[in-house]
């Protein structure tokens, strides 16, 4: 970043107001606003590497950060012995043939002499393979969702660190980019956005429906964290002793040092990859990327691989948004596949990106953290500026109860807006690419 | 082997819900290739703005019913159709006079477009959820079926019943009546005709003196009153909720896509194409085949390929084969 006042000007203006919540409403807001502001920042510096660099349009955020968000379980969580003796074997074979058959039916259809008999040979094998897939599979889940229904009844996971989970839930995110983009890239550029849509979409119903996995719709909670609760700070002696010396009391004091503890790491995830897609950014491979962008054209006539350069800015995007989507769900230390919602998790992370500056690695920082803090801070806002409009309607007006019931939607309609007027006004964002 | 059961039983449970659904996604898969075809980019807000014209049919069939106006045995809602109709074609209109037409003017990417789309979905879908709120309401009224399971099975002696919806007979003639005037509209009208020929050469129409602006503001309001109608057909059969009809962005996008972006005839072929294919891989066969087999299969034994939770992955499926094989669609649409 150029040191130039105006951008410190912006940070500052953010950290100002975080600071007005930690004094007018609670330390505790201002902390959990501050540390879901440095994961939308992660997920914003994801999707600016492809929007920003590329010019590629992902409207699969949500997808890719739920897979995220799934390798926590899968790594964190202790597994289920009994499970995994029921039914690990059958689900992975099932999953196996499911695999194979596909595989199979693509070299037949490319070895086969096109005709009859080639489709009737591929019916016969997508057939064949479905019925040993549900003749090993089927059985296998059901055995493992009967284990323990109410606690587990999933496979359960490896037991390793939770931190361990980041970079899988990465590259768990980067192999769903690889399957969208290698279909859909080089193609117009509205089918990318169109396939990631589907992509998202049928990752947040898996995640929904195949309890084995992770529960599904039941949800997995306390999923190890990779820091201090607030219940075992409360006992320590240092705590009670920084407590008293603030004249705090202590929960709120071992709340804090928790969710800082929490920032801290968010921080250095953070810092590191700004400081990575910077060196990315100047090097000769971002000039690549931009030059690809600003003239898709020249790029290919100087020899540039135009769709295998788009694939691996893809992937790479994808896969900060999925380790973004790791840390929310250790954060939250909980997986809710109901929670995930486009509107929220791709939209919004849009309005980020264009509003901070899109092409500008800053810029997606700031845009995340500035608006997720309004994203909390509109829905009051919303609801006192729907009260004051309405108040002419009188107290027991029916319409008056009726919008104030639905002024939680105030903030769709503000961030929309203000996607729009950037878009137009300012399309270059709050911090401009340089 | 008894056919006659199996085949009363495929048609209730798949051909009649296959065909009603693939009217509505084909009303819906038309305007979005429509937009394609004349503006040349994809309409993100399509959904949404279906939700708005069903919205708006729904407020006044409210005041309609309140005020004791009905139609007998057709819902009221066909009464408030064309209110709703006129509402969205004003609401469109306004988001291209305040939204689209400044870029059309800079000649920008078809990508930002799709962006600016985006924007106007958010918006959409916030002033929509803020009218009438997130949860389902229905507002269909009249008589429920035309003939239901148990006056068929009385009927024919059948052992299985096949019941017709009014609103699945309802969607299908008002989805083919709309299809036949817009393909009147097409083909035979000073303006259908400028439209077609402004998507297939815009410099060439531009030339023999073709307004643009008019054919844009004609492409919006054709596109606004598909939208509702399909809106209000498909809130008809299923319910109105603003969430669901976000979420028929993927299967309307998938059938415009697999019949051929940017043409009409492939909209339609799409549509039905999507939801046949739904239903069939959605569908459990069990009771087909208990029918043809004559004898009971054991219990829990599915004969079912995907889950129906699993709809999606059916317009995505479909989707990613004809981008793989076939990038132009079936019926060759505009470009790759």
């Amino acid at each position: 970043m150029s040191l130039n006042i105006r951008n410190i000007v912006l940070f500052a203006a953010y950290f100002l107001a975080l600071a007005m919540v930690a004094r007018f409403q609670s330390p505790t807001l201002a902390m959990t606003i501050l540390n879901m502001g440095l994961i939308s920042a992660i997920m914003a510096l994801g999707v600016n590497m492809q929007w920003g660099y590329a010019g590629l349009f992902n409207v699969g955020i949500m997808g890719f950060t739920a897979v995220g968000g799934l390798a926590v379980v899968l790594v964190s969580m202790p597994p289920v012995p009994d499970a995994v003796r029921a039914g690990a074997f059958g689900t992975a074979l099932g999953l196996m043939i499911g695999a194979a058959t596909i595989f199979a039916a693509i070299i037949l259809w490319r070895r086969m002499a096109p005709g009859r008999l080639r489709l009737a040979a591929l019916f016969a094998v997508l057939i064949a393979g479905w019925l040993a897939n549900r003749y090993f599979f089927v059985p296998a889940v059901n055995a493992i969702e009967a284990v323990n229904p109410a606690l587990e009844g999933n496979l359960g996971g490896l037991g390793l660190p939770v931190l361990l989970s980041w970079p899988v839930g990465a590259v768990f995110a980067a192999g769903a980019a690889w399957l969208v983009g290698k279909v859909s890239l080089g193609l117009r550029s509205d089918y990318l956005a169109i396939a990631t849509l589907g992509i998202s979409e049928i990752i947040v119903a898996i995640l929904k429906n195949e309890a084995w996995l992770a529960r599904g719709v039941k949800n997995v909670s306390g999923l190890p964290r990779p820091v201090s609760t607030p219940l075992e700070l409360r006992q320590e002696d240092w705590v009670i002793s920084l407590a008293e010396s603030l004249g705090r009391p202590v929960t709120e004091v071992s709340a804090l040092l928790a969710q800082g503890a929490y920032a801290g790491l968010f921080l250095i995830v953070l810092g590191a990859l700004l400081w990575l897609s910077e060196k990315a950014l100047n090097s000769p491979w971002g000039r690549m990327m931009r030059a690809i962008r600003d003239n898709e054209t020249a790029a290919r006539a100087m020899g540039k691989d135009v769709t295998r350069r788009h694939l691996n800015i893809f992937v790479l995007g994808s896969a900060v948004c999925g380790l973004a989507g790791a840390m929310m769900v250790t954060l939250d230390s909980q997986l809710n596949p109901g929670t995930y919602e486009p509107l929220r998790f791709t939209f919004l992370i849009w309005v980020m990106v264009i509003v901070g500056g899109s092409g500008n690695n800053w810029g997606a920082v700031l845009g995340g953290l500035l608006i997720w803090f309004l994203w909390v801070q509109v829905e009051p806002a919303g609801r006192w500026l729907m009260d004051v409009a309405t108040i002419w309607l009188g107290e027991d007006s029916d319409l008056r109860a009726h919008l104030m019931n639905n002024a939680a939607h105030m903030r769709l309609l503000t961030m929309g807006l203000a996607l729009l007027l950037f878009l137009r006004f300012s399309p270059r964002g709050l911090i401009p690419e340089r | 082997m008894d056919l006659l059961n199996a085949l009363v039983t495929t048609l209730n449970f798949v051909i009649i819900p296959a065909v009603t659904y693939g009217s509505q996604l084909a009303l819906g898969a038309l305007g979005v290739t429509l937009i394609y075809g004349i503006l040349r980019f994809s309409n993100f807000a399509h959904g949404d703005t279906m939700a708005f014209g069903t919205m708006a049919t729904i407020l006044t069939t409210w005041t309609l019913q309140a005020g004791g106006i009905g139609l007998g045995i057709f819902p009221t809602a066909l009464l408030a159709l064309p209110v709703g109709i006129a509402a969205t074609v004003i609401w469109v209109l306004a988001t291209d006079r305040l939204v689209y037409r400044f870029y059309r003017g800079q000649r920008v990417k078809p990508v930002v477009m799709v962006m600016v789309s985006l924007g106007v979905m958010f918006v959409t879908n916030g002033f929509v959820r803020l009218i009438i709120g997130p949860g389902d309401r229905r507002f269909d009224d009249g008589a429920r079926f035309i003939f239901s399971a148990g006056e068929f099975r009385e009927w024919s002696g059948l052992a299985e019943g096949l019941a017709l919806r009014s609103t699945q007979a309802l969607t299908v003639v008002l989805a083919i009546l709309v299809m036949i005037a817009l393909f009147w509209f097409l083909n035979r009208t000073r303006t259908g005709k400028s439209m077609r020929a402004y998507s297939d050469n815009e410099d060439l129409a531009l030339l023999s003196g073709i307004s643009p602006e008019r054919v844009v503001m004609v492409t919006w309001l054709i596109a606004g009153a598909l939208a509702t109608v399909a809106g209000v057909l498909y809130g008809l059969d299923k319910g109105f909720r603003p969430f669901t009809y976000f979420q028929l962005l993927l299967p309307i996008f998938a059938s415009a896509i697999v019949g051929g972006l940017g043409n009409p005839m492939g909209a339609i072929a799409g549509g039905y194409l999507i939801a046949f294919a739904e239903m069939t891989i959605t569908y459990n066969w069990r009771r087909v085949l208990n029918h043809l087999l004559e004898q009971d299969l054991p219990p829990g034994v599915a004969i079912q390929l995907l889950s129906v939770d699993y709809k999606f992955a059916v317009s995505f499926g479909l989707l990613v084969l004809v981008l793989v094989i076939r990038p132009t669609g079936i019926f060759r649409g505009k470009s790759v």
